[in-house]
């Protein structure tokens, strides 16, 4: 049995958030150094502003200003940060319950150690020397010995220049595992041969085989050999060019149905004008290069299959 | 509420190794475990009247993921079928109102996690309010460290805190569960494990808004359940954290003369996968008439945010 | 054992856009839940759940949203529910909410769907690569394209028909002020002349990807005596689903999209469904889906659907007026679509979808799928209670 594969698999995308505008508010006022928080109609101020009442739904957009500094309502020592946290050596995250306002923000606070953190301590923000309308304007917090900053005391929400969205990436790494059946399967790719498993119950051939059959929900382990050759059961042409994909249009894009093999797998067409591809058509495999799936399927000369004979595989 | 209608979890299964799947997709690490619950009930794949999964996309790192592992359920003829994007515990809820209403007798549910695919450390930064939080990376075993440091302020637990404690191991898996009502249940088990109540709650998500000492949500499922009727003998707590058992413990007022966990720490679970665990080992304690009224728990979300309560009760 | 009646009293959407840069995605939400509980005349505190659904939260680059959405859904100390159907999510999670009332587990429900695609890309969230296999060789369309071939080769159906069923729905989007595609100055030719991109679909054949939510809210039969407008009784409701590729699978009309259907016929004492329904909203993402649904839902005989299109049966003033609110093909946040074709079914009979009102509705389909075509969910309500 060959090894079951794995590979790298990275997620990745640049979000774009748009804010609405008690957010809007909020972060623009941190690329000013102004912290802006909510009053709620029973008169708690929450910070970080939320849009909508966590008690009663209600959609609040009275807006405070608030104190740069605050007190610690808990902290955790982090003696390893991660990469894209807010502080490259060991921080305390904390909640800071900011002066004026009656809710606690999360962040980093930087301190020399676990020592020198404790619950009610008192905090000023370390602004960041870029900022750009986000909560990493916010570098970190660190210790304060001043006084307590002012109460909260109204604020129109206005900026010139608001931020209205922000880009926020994502990258995220994984592992793919295809399986027992997929390794098998692209093993057999690799040295250019098709293989399929076939339904102890049900006696249908899969290819690709997936490890279970899905109609009946049973294991698939007996090897199968389907084609290589096969008919086309149907196609579309392909006139816009995918992104990232090194192929002319137009081109044809088919489900073809390997001799032997009880469903259709997906191919492009090649060794034919695309406006000569039929339902019907009898195609093989063409391998190039050191690629492991095949490049493209192309006609074997032989006459077309009889509607009738591939219906059932439609 | 009393439930209308007398619905039992009549079979569970789940994998039992620790650690990676190694080398399995996940409808093949799903295929047994479905088997051995649907045997357990007597029903063949695709028989269940209902099937509803529970799964995440972001754990597996493909969307759509939960089509994949359908392939493992017979659908065929097709099914009525539905899945919820959170721990198979809610896909249990789901499928016990299915059942409620009188639209299906049987009901077969199952739950897989493949936390190895990824690193949950970063993953699970997903679920977090996406403008002030998850910009900055906060991974789950920190924000648990804040809730426990602020039950030691409390005074609720006996020491502070340690440091940050390191990510619970990861283990992929995936678990199965066959519910059935009334004469239907009573064939297919010989102790049925009879769902007395469920009901789940949800807190706000801001970690700021909430008192992280207490679970008012798991307090209010747990009335709502009717779990505060009669003594529990037994309790299936998911706390993924250590400290999290005590703030369930104090909500769900359990005493030392409730087992808990005798199946092990939730902790050591698969994501996705271990609500439903929890609701199965208690109802499989009930199966072997190790207890007669047993509460099982499920959470979801950073600090305790979302829990379930379900009360199973075996007959005398 | 009794179940109780189901009745619909609250329905909201958003504006629908290809990008709602002026609200966050709580403020999307928002937007609909809002509009629900004003149609009902109901606070927040009126509603004792939510049930929210969605397709993949790569789209927003947000797992589990629902957990953020807690505030801004009044969910807080109330049980809150996930769907993720794929496709069929909008109407799934409807379903899964219209089971806690008739269950009786709870009175009022507030069901929501949406999706907010502007925050990533579409084509991006829906074919993440996967290693060791070829990249999606033909994008979105190139996926149904095939099967909209091997349509037209089962039932010589012309290839007019396609673009007949664009200009109807992008006409009937101008009826409906929420819908995102509002094309004035349409024509048959326009449609016609559109580019061939995944021959033999062409660019107006297609959806566009928008930002948008829909909310409704869900009672029973005391919450629909207080409400203030006419409800929509649900008469029948099911979900069916079949794995993603199998032998033997029919793409062109599937299983379990004809024994769903059956199913709600089933329940609702449906005998004949083109007869009896006035009116239907089906998922239909490209043109050649409506002759294929028509089939598939029991509204034609196989082979005949494209025939109700060419006869014009299926336009809004037509005997069986096929989305009258503009569809899919005018409207589609994905997660969302789904609940917008159950909500347009209710809106329409409740006599209140405005321009694209149906004279008389009194019972309407709303139907969706998703999957490689294995995901089905469908109601059917009526303007009047079941008899139970």
């Amino acid at each position: 049995m060959p090894e079951n594969l794995t590979a790298p698999l990275v997620v990745e995308f640049p979000f774009t958030r748009s804010l609405g505008p008690v957010q809007s508010a909020f972060l623009t006022g941190l690329r000013e150094r102004v912290v802006l928080g909510v009053r709620t109609r029973d008169g708690r101020v929450l910070v970080p502003p939320v849009e909508y009442d966590p008690v009663t739904a209600d959609e609040i957009r009275d807006l405070v200003e608030v104190a740069t500094t605050g007190t610690v309502t808990t902290w955790a020592w982090n003696p390893s940060p991660r990469p894209r946290q807010p502080l490259p050596r060991p921080f305390a995250w904390v909640l800071v319950r900011l002066d004026g306002a009656d809710t606690a923000l999360l962040h980093a606070l930087d301190a020399p150690g676990a020592d020198a953190v404790r619950t009610g301590m008192r905090v000023r923000i370390r602004w960041a020397a870029r900022r750009e309308g986000a909560i990493t304007d916010i570098a970190c917090f660190e210790a304060h010995d001043g006084p307590a900053g002012h109460r909260a005391a109204p604020h129109d929400g206005r900026f010139p220049d608001p931020v209205t969205s922000l880009t926020a990436p994502a990258r995220l790494e994984y592992t793919y595992t295809p399986g027992r059946a997929q390794s098998r399967y692209l093993d057999g790719l690799a040295r250019r041969e098709i293989l399929g498993e076939r339904c102890p119950s049900c006696h249908k051939v899969y290819v690709p085989p997936r490890g279970a059959c899905p109609t009946c929900g049973v294991a698939t382990t007996e090897p199968a050999a389907p084609g290589p050759r096969g008919t086309v059961t149907t196609f579309c042409v392909v006139n816009i060019k995918a992104k990232g994909l090194d192929i002319d249009v137009p081109y044809v894009y088919a489900h073809i149905a390997l001799d032997g093999a009880d469903l259709a797998l997906h191919a492009r067409i090649g060794g034919i004008p695309y406006d000569r591809v039929r339902m019907g058509m009898r195609v093989e495999p063409v391998w190039t290069g050191d690629g492991r799936h095949p490049d493209h399927y192309r006609p074997t000369g032989e006459p077309d299959a009889d509607y009738e004979s591939y219906r059932r595989l439609l | 509420m009393t439930p209308p209608r007398d619905v039992a979890v009549v079979a569970y299964a789940r994998t039992d190794h620790q650690g990676p799947a190694e080398g399995l997709s996940e409808a093949e690490a799903l295929l047994p475990v479905l088997h051995d619950a649907l045997a357990q009930a007597g029903l063949a794949p695709g028989e269940a009247d209902f099937t509803c999964s529970g799964s995440s996309d972001y754990l597996a790192g493909r969307p759509f993921s939960f089509t994949l592992t359908l392939d493992a359920v017979g659908a065929w003829p097709p099914i009525a079928e539905s899945h919820v994007e959170m721990d198979g515990a809610w896909a249990l809820y789901e499928a016990w109102v299915k059942i409620l209403t009188g639209r299906a007798d049987t009901a077969l549910v199952y739950a897989h996690g493949k936390p190895s695919a990824g690193d949950p450390r970063d993953v699970l930064t997903r679920t977090l309010d996406p403008y002030y939080v998850a910009p900055l990376w906060p991974e789950p075993a920190s924000l648990a460290a804040l809730q426990a440091r602020a039950l030691a302020d409390a005074g609720h637990t006996g020491e502070p805190p340690g440091p940050t404690p390191g990510p619970p191991a990861v283990t992929d898996g995936a678990a199965a569960v066959v519910l059935a009502a009334g004469d239907a249940a009573r064939r297919m088990c010989a102790r049925p494990a009879w769902i007395r109540g469920a009901d789940h709650r949800v807190e706000p998500h801001a970690l700021g808004l909430r008192d992280l000492t207490d679970s008012p949500s798991t307090r209010l499922a747990a009335e709502r359940a009717g779990a505060f009727r009669a003594p529990v003998d037994t309790a299936e707590l998911h706390a993924p954290f250590a400290a999290q058992e005590a703030v369930l413990r104090r909500a769900l007022r359990l005493d030392d003369t409730v087992t808990v966990n005798p199946s092990g720490d939730a902790a050591a679970d698969p994501l996705m996968v271990t609500g439903l665990i929890r609701l199965g080992e208690a109802a499989a304690r009930i199966h072997r008439g190790a207890s007669d009224r047993a509460l099982a728990h499920a959470t979801s979300g950073p600090c305790l945010q979302h829990n379930l309560v379900a009360v199973l009760e075996g007959d005398a | 054992m009794s179940r109780e009646p189901v009745a619909v009293v609250g329905i909201g959407q958003t504006h629908h856009a290809a990008a709602r840069r002026d609200v966050s995605i709580a403020g999307l939400v928002r937007e609909a839940a809002l509009r629900a509980l004003e149609d009902a005349a109901l606070t927040w505190a009126d509603i004792e759940a939510v049930v929210i659904g969605k397709a993949p939260d790569f789209f927003e680059g947000v797992m589990t949203p629902e957990l953020y959405l807690a505030e801004a859904l009044g969910a807080a100390g109330k049980p809150l529910t996930r769907v993720h159907t794929a496709g069929s999510v909008g109407g799934s999670t409807a379903l899964v909410a219209a089971d806690l009332v008739a269950a009786r587990v709870h009175r009022t429900v507030l069901t929501v769907a949406f999706e907010k695609q502007s925050e990533s890309n579409a084509m991006w969230g829906l074919s993440l690569p996967v290693p060791f296999q070829q990249p999606l060789l033909a994008g979105a369309g190139g996926f149904f394209a095939p099967h909209v071939r091997a349509y037209i080769r089962r039932t010589g159906a012309p290839s007019s028909t396609g673009t007949l069923v664009a200009y109807k729905d992008r006409r009937n989007a101008l009826k409906n002020p929420y819908a995102h595609l509002h094309e004035h100055g349409i024509t048959l030719e326009k449609v016609r002349s559109s580019p061939m991109l995944w021959d033999p679909v062409r660019y107006s054949e297609t959806c566009p990807s928008s930002d948008g939510a829909c909310a409704m809210v869900l009672t029973d039969r005391t919450g629909a005596a207080r409400a203030p407008a006419p409800p929509a009784w649900l008469h029948g409701g099911a979900m069916r689903s079949e794995p993603t590729l199998f032998a033997g699978k029919d793409f062109v009309s599937p299983r379990a999209g004809r024994d769903c259907a059956a199913d709600v016929y089933r329940q609702a004492g449906i005998t004949d469904p083109r007869r009896e329904i006035d009116a239907v909203e089906m998922y239909v993402p490209f043109s050649w889906y409506e002759p294929m649904w028509l089939e598939n839902l029991g509204f034609a005989a196989e082979g005949d659907g494209w025939k109700l299109t060419e006869a014009g049966v299926t336009e809004l003033d037509g005997a069986l007026p096929v989305n009258p609110s503009g569809g899919v093909l005018s409207t589609n946040p994905i997660g969302a679509s789904g609940m917008l074709r159950f909500a347009e079914a209710a809106l329409q009979v409740r006599g209140r979808a405005g321009e694209h009102q149906v004279p008389d509705a009194r019972r309407a389909l709303g139907h969706a799928y998703g999957g490689g075509a294995q995901f089905f969910s469908m109601w059917l309500v009526a303007g009047s209670p079941p008899v139970t």
